[in-house]
């Protein structure tokens, strides 16, 4: 029962630190995903003396996607029983060319400045309209929330990582008899310590697994699927091959450095 | 004669304590049995703690096996009691191990097959009396069962030292007589060079022995 204890302490402060991770991830995925959707929806109005050639446009900056030249057809046909061809066409070259560019990705504040400023740096480009501010305080919110998730999620990992550290050492104690009669024989450090590293390793097994069955559940969850689709996102909760590898990857090498940090601070007897 | 044993102005103290063993000079022939006597705290045990490794000289030179100890590496301190079979009063047996699993203990460090490791520990089961006691935990068996299980450890990879402890302290005549047969056996058949630290040398001894006494942190040869 006590040995179970043991196992189990060790098995729940691993799962909270891969817990964090992949919460973690979710919500990384998750800004990515709605920065994608925010450069989709997203647009700068450019305008110009002359027209503009495309080429011309993407030349800068290298985060333009593509343009589109804005026709002023729509305003000019309000003015068409007013005013006759001949001036409608006279007014049609006098206009400004308006240019509607699309972004490869969502930027961030500064790289919106940075873009308006190559912009108006083209002597022919007179007025940039980035529409930022009608983006930025969802954006910002999402960098908070993902800001207040790391910040968790680092807590989260270094007092479970004490916690694993003196649940290895409690092993150690536990073990050092063995451990000590089997120095006495000439048994090497690594066959002395290989049930502390056997049982950190099958609880870091045993951890990853749990985690991938928890988010396996939630990732085919209504109630889960659900909320990001009313975000308007899609997202992947859980890569059962990549994420599980990650998590895997952490508790196995998380547990072997801290039994190896043990046993090396473990005095020889000599 | 080889020298299995050479202690060269030893000197043994624990830390921070008064010398036990006070610049000592003595010699083992490899296959001979040497008994250590001496009065209750008169450093037995600490002399037979140096010749393993467990107190290293504070000064002088002990070669055991071949390897100085005075300032050996831990690789080299691994090598030389792989070779060397250790009985202790208070047994030391690994408690949530098996009988069987304890005699195997010194087989698997050295990594025989399991096959050789099998037939050594049959063996030596039938040879302490406890074949029928294999599948036991140490806390099941009394002192003098321990005691032959630790004496079957000792000796299950061929040893080329055996030290022993008091090894018949607190026996009952049958267990005591088993260990000596034992020890005597080893020495007589394999050549076996054994130490045992005692406060009594039985009288039915059949074999050769040479004898140290310890007295006022001095080894003096007795005969």
């Amino acid at each position: 029962m006590k040995s179970i204890r043991n196992h189990l302490s060790l098995i729940i402060a691993l799962l909270s630190i891969l817990f964090s991770i992949q919460v973690f991830t979710i919500v990384d995925r998750s800004i990515e995903s709605y920065k994608e959707k925010l450069a989709n929806n997203y647009s700068v109005i450019v305008v110009s003396q002359r027209r503009l050639l495309p080429n011309e446009i993407l030349g800068i900056n290298k985060i333009i996607l593509d343009s589109s030249e804005l026709t002023p057809d729509a305003i000019i046909k309000k003015l068409n029983n007013e005013m006759d061809e001949k001036n409608i066409q006279l007014l049609k070259l006098t206009l400004p060319k308006f240019y509607k560019l699309n972004l490869k990705y969502y930027p961030n504040p500064d790289e919106i400045k940075k873009l308006t400023s190559d912009l108006l740096s083209n002597k022919n480009i007179t007025k940039v309209e980035d529409y930022s501010h009608a983006h930025d305080t969802t954006y910002k919110l999402l960098l908070l929330f993902k800001s207040v998730v790391s910040v968790f999620a680092v807590s989260v990992f270094i007092v479970t990582t004490l916690l694993i550290f003196k649940e290895l050492r409690i092993w150690q104690f536990k073990h050092t008899e063995r451990m000590s009669i089997m120095g006495l024989f000439g048994a090497p450090v690594w066959m002395r310590s290989a049930v502390l590293f056997r049982l950190s390793t099958v609880d870091a097994v045993i951890s990853s697994v749990l985690t991938f069955g928890i988010f396996i559940y939630f990732a085919s969850s209504e109630f889960v699927l659900e909320q990001f689709k009313n975000i308007g996102i899609k997202v992947v909760i859980f890569d059962p091959i990549n994420d599980f590898l990650l998590l895997l990857g952490v508790a196995v090498t998380l547990s072997v450095l801290l039994a190896s940090m043990i046993v090396l601070g473990h005095k020889e007897e000599v | 004669m080889d020298k299995v044993i050479i202690a060269k102005d030893i000197s043994l103290a624990y830390s921070s304590s008064e010398t036990i063993i006070n610049q000592a000079n003595f010699t083992v022939n490899s296959g001979s049995f040497v008994f250590i006597t001496g009065a209750s705290g008169s450093g037995k045990s600490t002399l037979l703690k140096s010749l393993f490794g467990a107190l290293k000289p504070k000064q002088g030179s002990l070669i055991v096996g071949g390897v100085e100890l005075s300032g050996v590496s831990t690789s080299k301190l691994n090598f030389l009691r792989r070779h060397v079979g250790i009985v202790f009063q208070d047994y030391k047996l690994v408690k949530e191990w098996t009988i069987e699993k304890n005699i195997m203990l010194p087989l698997l460090i050295n990594g025989y097959e399991k096959t050789v490791t099998q037939n050594q520990v049959d063996t030596l089961l039938k040879h302490v009396r406890l074949k029928h006691q294999a599948g036991k935990y140490p806390l099941e068996l009394s002192g003098g069962e321990q005691q032959r299980v630790a004496m079957a450890r000792a000796l299950a990879h061929n040893p080329i030292l055996i030290l022993a402890d008091e090894p018949t302290g607190n026996l009952d005549n049958y267990s005591s007589q088993l260990i000596w047969n034992l020890l005597e056996g080893a020495n007589e058949q394999l050549k076996t060079t054994v130490i045992v630290v005692t406060h009594h040398i039985p009288r039915s001894m059949n074999v050769d022995y040479k004898h140290f006494h310890i007295e006022y942190g001095s080894i003096n040869e007795v005969n």
